[in-house]
């Protein structure tokens, strides 16, 4: 069974009684320690994609299932459990909290999951020496560069030993070489045995995953990878476990 | 996330923003220390007029006072006695509710007392058994209270109050040592009385602070050194005397009181007068009762004996210190609703405050909030940080409200010293503390409301 497991999902706006679909019917696997990119020019769908994904929100229709949890049906608080346990957020904007220092803002996720004070501070610098920022500890996320700033971000991600790592436009908003070491960083996460999802416009970053899955108009556009097809007429016969082992 | 995590949190947005939370918890400042002056101003009041109650008796004094035949009656006026001492005997022997009673007898117009050349007049001038002394909870200071004997043979003697010898013999504050009247004489309408007892100086407990104060400066002056350099003629200030503040009426009035015996008083000074009656009329009478809790009953007794006596005419009437109680509970239940319901106000107006900033502060951390849901926080976290937040900043103002209520009230007792000085209660202090924490508490569920429900990948992408 694969960790993240998307059938059928539809996710339909209603604007001004227009309604638009954002996401049209889209089934998609992802398995445990793969890496993936999820590639798409801008109102492909692919952030809608992402947020599904990401339990951030849930689809109009269809079912999706994260190491055995049935997402679509989790309540709100449900839903910020599994992003605080399962699910590591790494965003273009950093989405760093101004006012903590790197500490304080790698230790967030841990306020919320409830661990005790000190084992915080000691999985943080963990987290912090593993992105090689252990020498940064008390200076404000103004205080650093962007590359910097996107590595504490990923420290933070990673810092409740989540199963999946969401990584949207991680190299947005950085110079080229910058993003090179940032994408070499999340390679390297890959590598160690986590499930990295990066979500991005630009075909060259998405080159470096062994995996890409291209949305157009809200569906998966199936000349990119070869196995989605498949798995779309398998699943059509109510066999999705066989797919996976067949892909 | 902890409890003391969010108040953490709470603290360090308060210090992230000092001049706008301090803004904010003005209101809440003024709030509590208006509540607090407030409340500790009407219990300086209630103190004072409840200390004057006791000067006077307590509840358990009541007066009985002769008084003109009622209208129904008009008919029977030459039958009417008036208040005599068979009255007296009467109660004393028939009214197991009453405990002490005295006669008392008083000038038509306030007499003439003399005594080395200066005059005084004092309306508080009686003839009393000596037990008037424990009903009126006299206390001697020197001397004695005269006797049943001198009673018995109408002796010119009397007693007097601090008050007295301070119009005719001079103040020790003047004179510089004590000044002691006994066994000296003083003239009551020309007839001279010899003086027995002197009273204690009665004062509330303000007046003693101030007047003890007054001699541990004069003491200091001396001890520095320093003459009197405020000497010269000396002023008086008019009725009341001393050149001084006349302090509570009931004190002054205590002080003021001149007692001679009963016998004496009739037979001496009454019974000349052209109209004077063969049975000595008395003014009043004054009762002690057992038990206050027994008013109405002993009441009822007092006025079947006396109906007896009276040949059921009533020309006599009660007054007890319970109007006066009433007055002082009704007056204190004003003071304390009215001034209560400013304070109130000004907590609610600053709870609204709060709710302003909190409003306000929301809406400049949307992404923040929107980080917090990424990363896990659930929205119940998110509802408690922002209500703790807000709590935070409504308990800090209700702690620099309680600071600041002291300062307060050293302010007024500087700009308007009163007889009462204010009294500070735990009770009102945690009252307008626990209003506080509560109004913050009240301030910020809205506000965390509307955080906790706001869409994460809207919120996220807000900028």
């Amino acid at each position: 069974m694969a960790l993240l497991e998307l059938r059928n999902v539809s996710k339909i706006y209603h604007l001004g009684g227009e309604e638009i679909r954002a996401l049209d019917d889209v089934s998609l696997d992802i398995g445990a320690g793969e890496f993936v990119s999820i590639i798409g020019p801008s109102g492909s769908g692919k952030s809608t994609l992402m947020h599904i994904l990401g339990c951030l929100d849930t689809p109009s229709h269809g079912t999706v299932t994260l190491d055995g949890i049935q997402v679509e049906k989790a309540s709100a608080s449900e839903l910020a459990r599994v992003r605080n346990r399962k699910i590591g957020f790494v965003f273009q904007f950093f989405n760093l909290l101004p006012k903590l220092n790197v500490v304080q803002n790698v230790e967030l996720p841990m306020i919320y999951a409830g661990v005790s004070g000190s084992q915080r501070r000691e999985q943080a610098l963990q987290a912090l020496e593993m992105v090689e920022l252990g020498n940064r500890l008390k200076n404000r996320p103004s205080q650093l560069s962007g590359g910097q700033q996107q590595r504490v971000a990923i420290a933070r991600a990673l810092v409740n030993n989540p199963r999946i790592i969401f990584a949207d436009e991680p190299t947005g908003n950085l110079d080229t070489h910058t993003g090179e070491v940032i994408l070499a960083l999340f390679r390297r996460l890959s590598q160690e045995g986590r499930t990295v999802i990066l979500v991005t416009h630009n075909p060259e970053i998405a080159a470096v995953t062994p995996r890409r899955i291209e949305i157009r108009n809200g569906r998966i556009a199936e000349k990119v990878d070869a196995r989605l097809a498949g798995l779309d007429r398998l699943a059509a016969s109510a066999t999705p476990a066989a797919a996976v082992a067949g892909a | 996330m902890t409890l003391w995590n969010a108040i953490a949190v709470g603290l360090k947005e308060i210090w992230a923003h000092k001049f706008r939370s301090l803004l904010t918890m003005l209101g809440i400042v003024l709030g509590v220390s208006s509540l607090v002056t407030m409340s500790a101003m009407v219990q300086g009041m209630e103190n004072g007029a409840r200390e004057a109650l006791v000067a006077v008796g307590g509840l358990e004094k009541i007066r009985v006072e002769a008084q003109s035949v009622p209208v129904e009656q008009r008919h029977l006026r030459d039958f009417a006695t008036g208040v005599t001492l068979d009255d007296v005997r009467a109660l004393e022997f028939s009214a197991p509710d009453i405990s002490k009673v005295s006669p008392e007898l008083r000038f038509d117009r306030p007499p003439t007392l003399a005594a080395g050349g200066k005059t005084h007049r004092t309306w508080m001038t009686a003839g009393v058994w000596p037990i008037q002394m424990q009903l009126m909870e006299h206390v001697i200071e020197h001397g004695r209270m005269f006797s049943d004997l001198d009673n018995e043979l109408a002796r010119n003697v009397c007693v007097i109050g601090t008050g007295i010898r301070d119009e005719l013999f001079g103040k020790p504050e003047d004179t510089g040592e004590p000044v002691n009247p006994v066994g000296r004489t003083l003239t009551i309408n020309g007839y001279p009385f010899t003086i027995v007892g002197m009273f204690t100086h009665y004062e509330s407990e303000q007046d003693r602070k101030v007047r003890e104060a007054r001699l541990r400066e004069q003491a200091a002056a001396l001890a520095a050194g320093k003459t009197n350099a405020a000497s010269g003629a000396r002023r008086d200030r008019g009725w009341g005397g001393g050149g001084g503040r006349r302090g509570n009426f009931a004190f002054w009035i205590k002080n003021n009181t001149v007692y001679v015996p009963l016998n004496t008083m009739w037979m001496k000074m009454k019974s000349g007068e052209s109209n004077a009656p063969a049975v000595p009329k008395l003014s009043s009478m004054e009762i002690k009762l057992r038990d206050s809790g027994r008013i109405n009953e002993a009441l009822t007794q007092v006025r079947n004996v006396l109906m007896v006596t009276h040949r059921g005419i009533e020309d006599f009437s009660f007054r007890t210190q319970e109007d006066r109680a009433e007055e002082i509970d009704t007056f204190i239940r004003n003071a304390r609703v009215s001034g209560g319901l400013i304070a109130g106000i000004s907590l609610l107006v600053g709870g609204i405050g709060i709710m302003n900033i909190m409003l306000a502060s929301i809406s400049e951390r949307i992404r923040e909030i929107g980080i917090r849901k990424a990363v896990g926080a659930g929205d119940g976290s998110v509802f408690i940080q922002i209500v703790i937040e807000s709590t935070v900043i409504a308990v800090v103002g209700g702690l620099m409200g309680l600071a600041t209520s002291f300062a307060f009230i050293r302010l007024i007792s500087f700009l308007t010293p009163t007889d009462n000085a204010p009294v500070v209660t735990a009770g009102s202090m945690s009252l307008a503390f626990g209003a506080s924490a509560a109004i913050g508490i009240l301030a910020g569920l809205l506000p965390a409301f509307r955080a906790a429900r706001m869409n994460v990948i809207q919120a996220l992408r807000y900028d």
